[in-house]
């Protein structure tokens, strides 16, 4: 393939929407018009490859202002940023929202993934015409959803779910997106004054002065009087582990970043919530944003870090747009800034857009894709605690594990660690969608067992019955009914062979094929495979291959597929011993459970 | 060479590849490291993502300068009106080393006096370059506490290229950025061993590990070693062997590794004084053009994989080779080549390995004296000086300018007062561009070691101009186009090159077969070193007349 972009050319309209957001080019780099001056001295080198960590954020701005890259686009954001016309390229076709072939200013984007195809929506076989197949847009409780891109001067970006089939023919001609319900729908259990994490959800207004008045910025207040240190011993105290999937305890990660001696230290929210199935921070962004901002000015204060970035992902619109004005609000009233309270906490927010990438949710992807690099996660160790963003020690929190903070510093990490069960301490969201009457999203203490949460959710859908219920997503697993007794700890879920991982609870009733959510799950993880390393990025093709043919074979003798079956528990073995992140390590996880749990292919 | 055993009584870079990677500038002055050089580049890159500024000074805005914090895009043949520009400023600005200026070197004040009618006003008409942009090179690099200037033949290959050394060589010594770690003075090497070939004694005036061949008791040493006295005049350098081919007074050459009809300036000319001689022998691993103009061509051996022995790099370290293969069909070991001869000849030279070639050159030259073969193979190399089997000197060269005691001080570092002169030749209305000739990534000087291989970046010789000059002269991108200088013409297709700016072009001596760019260049050299001033040629381009059919 010659690309030949080093002598493409931008048009103005790409130029001006990189402009808008780099000022426009230093006298005389690359790029800049040819005079006297530039014929003898040009600028450039490190101050213009410090500016490395906007090409994601720029590449957006053209794709938002034209709607594809094109080469000339990209010879130009190379020359702006001193990267190579190649790595430029490398980068805008890391992620799925970019296109570096010419396409329409309107894309429309049809959920196919498990929640959305479950509730009858489209599959990647009978999209309409025009329409992208899109893994999980994090709508799941009113499922199944789409989301309409349009570039331009005014580029917008919308969804539409629930979406009946007659409708997304109807958008993807053209119709306008309606509007989106309130975002209470999607917390039922609100109004509820026990809840901890969601209590604001749908009640108080996502505004500074509704946080204000509902006990906002409290916990803040007493981090300030109690100090770094303990706050850090209190979030320690509390039990409090990661709520993305992994579990790490948090105490212990801000412990370690706010003792290394190298500056400056990095706070990074991974709100790049991917997880099919998931849509928990979502709600909690867009209900009660600054509890994200003030979790996050703790961390901060805790750890030492004098900036935060928060890494959204790029379908979730409406919670960028409510994040996006809380934080100018909450700069403008000095809650972010250089001087925070009479503490004079020095810390602001910013916004990273992520660009269509599962990928980027694992912590180290997260730093590659901040810093401008294709979205790879990087070999550990070095840890991100020590090396991180920047190459700096960083904290990176995904959303739900930040906002358990203000009510960990208010009440006290031992009060805390009083909801929960012995190894798992506090509160958890859970995202129920599926089969069940009230889909949304869920706050429980640990231990509170599945049927609790399905009764929580108005039991099942009024006629349906349980099949079975997908539990952390596509790296989850498969339960049956046999489960529902289960607690929901980690310790269980672990004696289950799942986990909880990002508190998808997908409940599949009996008209649902499960063969075919099965080979989405294979499906969603070949596309989403980064393909930096073998195992992940070979065995999740064969992977796939050794499914179809076992679905093909279906009712054939047992000696006919031993030879897949064999191949498949290999590929998983190799995948979880040797991928270097945890997409591939858990790739294998949900499918070998709807083998073995559920019987799909017998 | 030349400028810094001048000053330093050594000639070599001073400063270690770790030295390039630590410290807080490094100024490129007429280098293109990035492709002529892309070793010692990794290097440069190193210390860039370590925290050093890049400055680049060069007439051609070039891939090295796209690495570069500043660009300096000089006129070409202005760089010694730079350099004293620089430093006027620096003395202005109140930044000279005085401690260093005052302990280690000779001949400030006259030095300064002959740079203080350089203002940055004046120095920028001159040089073209903005005055603010020579103020900021000046204040870097005498602001910083570690400094490196690194150079190569942008800098040497002019008629003066020897005062240009010693220009730059002044602003290291004002600014004390030499003999330290992390700064000093690095000429680049474009040959892998070019810098053994010196420290072999493979220069006309000296004897191995650089002693004077016009040092009585130097040359008595080696009388005695190789039981004949060696001649006491210094000999002739490349320049001067064909200024004497010219007279008639050298009639038999012979010529090991090196492709004179085609690497020399003014091609056309060299090419006949070779072929005028009564002998001419060749030796060599390709049949280059020299060796076809040659009546006996002795067939050598690739050094690095046929051969053993040692070869020195650019951070002069010593390093062994060691043979992994026979040489093909009648090619020999270079070295058995010249032991035969020396038979053929009534010396009976006896070397039973490469090791006693080597343990007899450690007798004689006191810079190599603790490098046995052992001892290379155990640390992998060692950098000169090492005077004995015990001691390892500092990576960096010349730390002795920094001692306290002026006895181990040794003798001061001169100033030099050159001047400024342009280019011999000038551009005018007939000739109107000026030519300047360098090198490209994925080629090798005449080619004869590149063009055995494919690259998909070498696409053959052409003439880069800017996009300014293309328009002017109504030239495509890749239209084939007359290039003509005074001494000759040659046709090559046009590439735009935004690196360039109006009134300069360039070219490489890449392609000679096809492309013989020395037929354009003049054969102006430098009095002190030989180098011919490849740099600086007047040129006019031609558009080609269009074929009758298109």
């Amino acid at each position: 393939m010659d690309l030949k972009i080093a002598s493409a050319s931008a048009t103005d309209a790409e130029r001006q929407a990189v402009d808008a957001l780099l000022g426009p080019p230093p006298e005389a780099a690359r790029g800049a018009e040819r005079d006297e001056r530039s014929h003898r001295v040009a600028r450039g080198g490190a101050s213009l490859r410090a500016l490395r960590h906007l090409m994601l954020p720029v590449l957006h701005a053209v794709n938002d202002r034209v709607g594809w890259l094109s080469r000339g686009a990209i010879n130009y954001v190379s020359q702006r940023l001193d990267v190579a016309p190649a790595e430029v390229y490398g980068v805008a076709t890391f992620y799925a929202l970019f296109s570096t072939a010419e396409r329409p200013a309107r894309q429309v984007h049809v959920c196919v993934d498990l929640a959305c195809r479950a509730a009858g929506g489209h599959t990647e076989a009978d999209l309409p015409p025009g329409a992208h197949a899109s893994p999980c847009l994090g709508l799941c409780e009113r499922a199944p959803a789409l989301m309409v891109l349009e570039a331009g001067e005014r580029p917008t970006r919308a969804v539409e779910a629930p979406v009946p089939r007659p409708r997304v023919a109807e958008v993807v001609a053209g119709g306008a997106c309606g509007v989106e319900p309130a975002v209470a729908a999607a917390a039922p259990q609100t109004p509820d004054d026990s809840l901890v994490l969601l209590h604001r959800v749908g009640r108080v207004a996502p505004t500074l002065a509704g946080y204000l008045s509902s006990g906002g910025y409290e916990a803040l207040r007493r981090a300030h009087e109690i100090g770094p240190a303990a706050v850090v011993d209190e979030v320690t105290a509390s039990g409090l582990v990661g709520r993305g999937g992994a579990a790490f305890p948090t105490g212990r990660k801000w412990a370690a970043v706010a003792s290394q001696p190298a500056t400056p230290h990095h706070l990074v929210c991974n709100a790049d919530e991917s997880e099919p199935g998931t849509f928990k921070d979502r709600v909690l962004i867009e209900g009660d944003p600054f509890a994200l901002l003030e979790s996050m000015t703790i961390a901060a204060w805790a750890t030492g870090c004098g900036h935060g970035w928060v890494y959204l992902r790029g379908e979730y619109p409406r919670a960028e747009a409510t994040l996006r004005a809380a934080i100018d609000e909450a700069r403008a009233a000095g809650w972010l800034g250089p001087r925070i309270g009479p503490a004079g906490q020095s810390f602001d927010v910013e916004i990273v857009r992520g660009g269509g990438a599962y990928i980027c949710g694992e912590e180290t992807a997260i730093f590659n894709s901040i810093e401008g690099h294709r979205g790879e996660p990087r070999n550990k160790p070095p840890f991100p605690v020590e090396v991180g963003l920047f190459g700096k020690p960083t904290v990176v929190n995904n959303v739900e594990t930040l906002v358990n903070v203000p009510a960990i510093v208010s009440g006290g990490g031992a009060a805390y660690a009083g909801w929960g069960t012995e190894g798992s301490r506090g509160r958890k969201l859970f995202c129920l969608s599926g089969a069940v009457a009230r889909p949304g999203v869920y706050e429980v203490a640990f231990g509170a067992t599945l049927r609790h949460l399905i009764d929580l959710a108005g039991g099942m859908r009024a006629g349906a019955t349980m099949r079975a219920v997908l539990l952390g997503g596509a790296a989850g697993g498969f339960g049956g009914p046999d489960d529902l007794a289960r607690p929901l700890t980690r310790a269980a879920a672990r004696a289950a062979g799942t986990t909880l991982g990002s508190g998808v609870v997908l409940v599949l009733d009996e008209s649902v094929d499960l063969v075919d959510q099965m080979m989405r799950i294979a499906d969603f993880f070949h596309d989403e495979s980064c393909g930096q390393c073998v195992p992940c990025r070979v065995g999740t093709v064969r992977q796939r291959e050794a499914l179809a043919r076992l679905v093909a074979a279906r009712g054939a003798a047992p000696d006919a597929r031993a030879a897949d079956v064999a191949l498949l528990r290999e590929l998983a073995q190799v995948m979880r011993d040797a991928s270097i992140c945890g997409l591939g390590q858990t790739a294998p996880n949900a499918i070998d459970s709807a083998i073995s749990r559920l019987g799909v292919l017998a | 060479m030349v400028g810094l055993a001048t000053v330093f009584g050594a000639g070599g870079g001073t400063s270690s590849y770790a030295d390039i990677e630590q410290t807080d500038v490094i100024v490129l002055w007429g280098s293109n490291a990035r492709s002529a050089h892309p070793i010692f580049f990794h290097h440069v890159l190193q210390g860039v993502r370590n925290g050093a500024k890049l400055y680049v000074v060069d007439p051609r805005r070039t891939e090295s300068a796209q690495w570069a914090d500043l660009w300096l895009g000089l006129d070409v043949g202005t760089d010694i009106a730079l350099a004293h520009t620089v430093a006027r400023e620096i003395i202005h600005a109140g930044l000279v080393r005085r401690d260093f200026v005052e302990r280690a070197t000779s001949g400030f004040a006259e030095y300064a006096a002959s740079v203080e009618e350089w203002t940055l006003e004046r120095g920028s008409a001159v040089t073209g370059v903005p005055a603010d942009a020579i103020r900021e090179l000046a204040h870097a690099y005498a602001r910083a506490p570690r400094a490196q200037m690194c150079w190569t033949l942008g800098i040497t290959e002019h008629h003066n290229g020897v005062d240009n050394v010693l220009a730059l060589i002044n602003l290291a010594l004002l600014c004390g950025h030499v003999g330290r770690p992390g700064s000093g003075l690095n000429p680049l090497r474009g040959q892998n061993n070019v810098q053994g070939g010196g420290d072999m004694g493979a220069l006309p005036n000296k004897l191995p590990g650089f002693q004077d061949v016009e040092d009585d008791v130097a040359r008595a040493k080696f009388d005695a070693v190789w039981g004949t006295p060696v001649p006491p005049r210094n000999g002739w350098n490349l320049t001067q062997m064909f200024e004497a081919m010219g007279r008639g007074d050298l009639r038999t050459l012979y010529v090991i590794g090196e492709n004179p009809a085609q690497s020399e300036a003014d091609g056309a000319h060299a090419e006949h004084l070779l072929g005028s001689l009564d002998f001419l022998v060749v030796q060599d691993i390709f049949l280059t053009k020299t060796a076809g103009l040659a009546d006996v061509v002795l067939p050598g051996s690739a050094s690095w994989c046929e051969g053993e022995g040692t070869v020195t790099n650019s951070e002069r370290r010593v390093q062994r080779v060691r043979k992994a293969l026979n040489p093909p069909g009648d090619a020999r070991d270079d070295c058995a080549i010249i032991v035969e001869l020396a038979r053929r000849m009534g010396r009976d030279w006896s070397y039973p390995t490469m090791e006693h070639v080597w343990d007899e050159l450690r007798s004689l030259s006191p810079m190599h004296a603790g490098m046995s073969y052992a001892r290379l193979e155990a640390l992998g190399g060692i950098q000169w000086p090492c005077f004995s089997e015990d001691t390892l000197e500092p990576p960096y060269l010349h730390g002795r300018l920094w001692a306290d005691d002026p006895a181990s001080r040794g003798r001061l570092a001169p100033f030099s007062v050159v001047r400024d002169e342009p280019p011999v030749e000038a551009t005018d209305a007939q000739y109107p561009l000026r030519l300047t000739t360098g090198r490209r990534l994925d080629s090798y000087n005449t080619g004869v070691q590149s063009r055995g291989f494919d690259s998909p970046l070498r696409t053959g010789e052409t003439v880069d101009v800017s996009p300014e000059d293309a328009a002017s002269l109504g030239v495509a991108d890749g239209e084939t186009v007359r290039i003509v200088s005074r001494r000759g013409e040659v046709t090559a297709p046009v590439r735009v090159d935004e690196g360039l700016r109006p009134g300069l072009v360039f070219m490489t001596m890449h392609f000679p077969d096809e492309v013989d760019v020395n037929r354009l260049t003049i054969d102006a050299t430098d009095p002190k070193s030989g180098t011919a001033e490849f740099k600086a040629a007047a040129v006019r381009i031609e558009r080609l007349p269009v074929p009758a059919w298109t």
